[in-house]
This record gives C-alpha cells, structure tokens and sequence, in this order.
C-alpha cells in the first residue's frame, strides 16, 4: 500500500490541513490555492495530489482550470472514531476468509 | 457497496456487536477459530495455549522484531459448541481495559456463505470507548511517528 494515500498520514501534516480548510470554504484552482502559501509551487502541486489520491480532495475540469474541491463524506469518515476500528476487524476478516478458501480449494484438488 | 464487516455501537452502552459474512461455509469459519495454526494466521499472533472446551483456556503471545513481548492477550473458555458458538472472556496484559466477555455466535447462511455475531460486553462504557478508539488513536501516532522519521531524517 502506498503510504502516502493514507488518509491519516495525508492529515498529520501541517500545509495539508491549512490547504483543506481554504478548500473547505470555496473550490480553488492549483494556482489560487498556491497563491496562498510561500511554499514553492511544485510542492504545493504535491500536496493537492496526496490529498486527492486520498480522496479529502476531488478534482473536477471547468473548461481549461481544474478546480479542486473539498470532500466531507471523506472527512466525516476519519472523524467517526470507530471507522478504524472497523477496518482492523475488516482486514482480519478479509485474512481469515482468503485463508480458508485457500484451504478449501487445496483440499478439493485431494479429493480429485 | 454494503460493508461485509459492521460495528454497532450505541452511545453510552457498555457493549458491541461486530457482524460480518464470509462466504465460507460455516464449519470451515469455525475452523479458523478452532485451530491454534489457523489463528496464528489471520490474528498474527502466536498461540501459547488454546483448550477448546468448557472451563479451557487460551493464551495469544505477539513478540516485536527485537523479540520483546508486544500483546499479550488471554482468558476463559465458558462455552464451546463446534460450528456454532463460543463464549469467552479476554484480558489484555498491561492495558487498562480490565476483562471483557464475548459471545461468538456462528451461523450459516448457506450451503457456502455464513455469518459470524460478534457480542462483547465491556466493564464500563468508558471502557468500551477506549477499546474503539486505539486503532484510531494508534493511526495518528503511525502517521506522527512517520513524519517525524521523515523528520530526523533531515537533520
């Protein structure tokens, strides 16, 4: 898994939070968000696409610009607490049900 | 998409329920919790002790690289009906959460899927809180642990 499609690595840093919430407010384009910050615009660029490819930001294209906007659906999902929770138990589930179909299906090849 | 794995958790109870379906059939999702080998996999942990019957016991050891002891998880077998159901008790060592008791229910839901219910009882509602709060608490820390790794390497 790429690490930093993390959500909660995505969020831990500080330029990253300050671009979500100029976002939050209206949709901005690369360069109205850039304008906001001293940081060289390259990385700006950087962080709007870690924030994407975590899904706290969607783009969409108005004719030449793209504009990005903020996701809440993706924000309300990291504030609910329990989510991670839930994915621990997932990913555990997920183990054990990949485990034992692979057992089943070797055990089937036996029996042929 | 409708999530196979689902927590209920109701403000100020001192208990959840985790459902999930699999689609194995029962006798085999009951396997995976029957053998000490099969757990070992999918819970990654290391299988002390595991007596599956009334008044048994089990005791679940997980070491770091440096091999010190990481979690240490163990308790009570209460109930153990094959393909069906276990009831338990589990205590994590050197975690303020005291003793918790689960109801394992299994049961299919056809010839090849099944479901398991999941219903565990905590000491206090604070409690149970603090439980579904450590992955989420742990996950900040990973990603501060990280950027500070990131961090140190730049000194």
């Amino acid at each position: 898994m790429n690490l930093r499609r993390d959500v909660f690595q995505a969020l831990a840093d500080p330029t990253r939070r300050a671009i979500l919430l100029l976002v939050a407010s209206q949709s901005m384009t690369a360069g109205a968000i850039a304008a906001n910050f001293d940081t060289a615009r390259p990385t700006v660029s950087k962080h709007l696409q870690i924030l994407t490819e975590c899904d706290l930001l969607q783009q969409e294209q108005n004719g030449r610009e793209i504009y990005y906007h903020f996701n809440p659906q993706k924000m309300k999902e990291v504030a609910d607490f329990i989510e991670p929770f839930r994915k621990l138990w997932d990913d555990r589930f997920n183990k054990l049900e990949a485990i034992m179909k692979q057992r089943m299906n070797k055990s089937s090849d036996k029996k042929q | 998409m409708e999530q196979k794995t689902r927590i209920h958790a109701e403000d100020g109870k001192q208990e959840m329920i985790i459902t999930r379906s699999f689609d194995l059939p029962v006798d085999l999702l009951f396997k995976a919790y029957e053998e000490a080998e099969i757990i070992e996999q999918w819970m990654g942990t290391k299988v002390r002790k595991l007596e599956n019957r009334k008044y048994g016991g089990y005791l679940f050891e997980t070491h770091d690289p440096k091999g010190n002891l990481a979690f240490e998880a163990s308790g009570t077998i209460h109930d153990f009906v094959p393909d069906k159901r276990i009831v338990r008790t589990f205590e994590m060592s050197n975690a303020p959460f005291d003793v918790q008791l689960e109801f394992l229910d299994f049961e299919p839901l056809s010839d090849t899927t099944s479901k398991l219910t999941m219903h565990v009882v905590y000491r206090s509602a604070t409690i149970r809180d603090q439980v579904l709060k450590l992955p989420f608490a742990q996950g900040i820390n990973m990603a501060h642990n990280r950027l500070q790794d990131i961090v140190n390497k730049l000194k």
